[in-house]
């Protein structure tokens, strides 16, 4: 039961706490790109939480078994700290990833897959998905955080994108000074909510 | 008489004139991604790097030298290999470029400046994905000789340098009072009331700053989105 609560902990905690691209900066880009529309922004969103949900555990094992330092004392090479290909592997699995997204998303959804677009393949470069690889190696999470970290990353950036979404939509109407129309603005609202993600910082579910 | 038939296509160019090293096109190269084109600020492109290693200067400096490093470096080796990499899988070899450029950094930081490399925590390795980097690639390095695409990531680096130490030095002085480290408003401020904007070092402040900067570029430029 202990468990569970630390994990659900963890899971709020990076949802809304330490909201990934809110705190975080991670995935701006797409953030940025796709948030103009909410039901576009939701499909970008839900390719996300899928991609991260599956890569922060496989990059979590090739961590352990492969590249962390001793990590291949299994086959015999107890000396072998590999952790400096870490980048590239993870980056390898991520984009390995992307693509089966990819093709699934062609054969079982087309409608979403033409309307996400150019946005599909640059999941591969979102800050977010190879941040939580590293995020989790750096904060030593084991099997079952990072399967709970990554999906719960998924869930925040997926919120923050569909609200930002939704606000563009509003403010499309909005009299808005030539300069900050676009980027400007947008980033001002980006800031607006992340302050009041910074609410939920007193929330916490264990000591 | 007819001279020789030569066939065109094997021909040397008659008399085109000697290549400038740094013409007109190389200066442009690299002086556009300032202001024109920023990669930030009209292009776009790796916001968010630009957001978290902005809290101190110093951090900064650091991000925007190694950014400027692997775009080059990526630029030039991708420029070099553009006839050899089949379109269908460009996009993983080009990642595998990067990722080994982002390695070499990221280990020559760990070496020689041990404490910015801790601080930047994550971020270096993030450069892989700055989409500044594979933007630059795709964009310019997939179609132009070596020379003009190192230029060009220089410009690019130094353009996104530029606003990311700008956001630094605003988060720096407003957040903490310093600079580079050095207190630079004076005690007497304290004294009669003045207190550190404690929002500026939080995330919120980078998004707001970096907000408020594109206005005034864009107000600048005279460039406008729709």
């Amino acid at each position: 039961m202990v468990m569970l609560e630390s994990y659900l902990s963890l899971a709020v905690q990076s949802i809304f706490v330490e909201n990934i691209l809110l705190a975080y900066f991670l995935g701006m880009c797409s953030f940025l790109a796709v948030s103009k529309k909410v039901e576009t922004a939701m499909g970008l969103g839900l390719a996300v939480i899928f991609v991260l949900t599956i890569t922060s555990p496989v990059n979590w094992a090739l961590n352990e078994f492969l590249l962390k330092d001793g990590a291949m004392a299994w086959a015999g090479l107890p000396d072998l700290n590999l952790s400096f290909l870490g980048l590239v592997a993870f980056i390898a699995v991520i984009a390995a990833m992307v693509q089966i997204v990819e093709m699934a998303l062609d054969k079982f959804s087309p409608t979403l897959y033409n309307q996400l677009g150019i946005f599909l393949p640059l999941i591969a470069v979102n800050c977010s998905i190879l941040g939580a690889s590293l995020f989790l190696v750096q904060r030593e999470y084991g099997p079952v955080e990072s399967l709970v970290f990554g999906f719960s990353s998924g869930v925040g950036w997926a919120l923050a994108i569909v609200a930002m979404a939704a606000i563009r939509y509003k403010l499309r109407y909005a009299h808005i000074p030539a300069g900050l129309r676009g980027l400007g603005i947008t980033m001002l609202v980006t800031g607006l909510m992340s302050i009041a993600f910074m609410a939920f910082s007193g929330i916490k579910l264990t000591d | 008489m007819s001279a020789p038939a030569v066939d065109p296509a094997t021909a040397p160019a008659p008399k085109a004139p000697p290549k400038p090293w740094f013409g007109k096109k190389e200066r442009r190269a690299v002086i556009d991604p300032f202001l024109d084109n920023n990669p930030i600020t009209v292009q776009v492109l790796g916001i968010c790097s630009a957001l978290a290693v902005t809290v101190a200067v110093k951090q900064a400096l650091v991000m925007a030298i190694a950014v400027t490093v692997v775009v080059c470096g990526s630029n030039v080796v991708i420029s070099m290999l553009r006839n050899y990499i089949p379109p269908s899988i460009r996009i993983i070899v080009q990642l595998s470029i990067i990722a080994s450029l982002v390695i070499l950094v990221d280990q020559f930081l760990q070496a020689f400046l041990y404490d910015i490399s801790k601080s930047l925590s994550v971020f270096v390795g993030l450069i892989i994905t700055n989409c500044i980097v594979m933007g630059r690639a795709e964009a310019y390095a997939m179609a132009n000789p070596p020379w003009p695409s190192f230029l060009d990531g220089l410009g690019n680096g130094i353009g996104y340098g530029v606003i990311l130490v700008l956001v630094a030095i605003g988060r720096e002085v407003l957040g903490a009072g310093k600079f580079f480290g050095f207190p630079v408003v004076p005690e007497i401020a304290y004294e009669l009331g003045y207190q550190n904007m404690g929002l500026m070092v939080l995330a919120p402040g980078a998004f707001i700053l970096l907000g408020l900067l594109i206005w005034a570029q864009r107000t600048w430029t005279g460039y406008t989105e729709e």
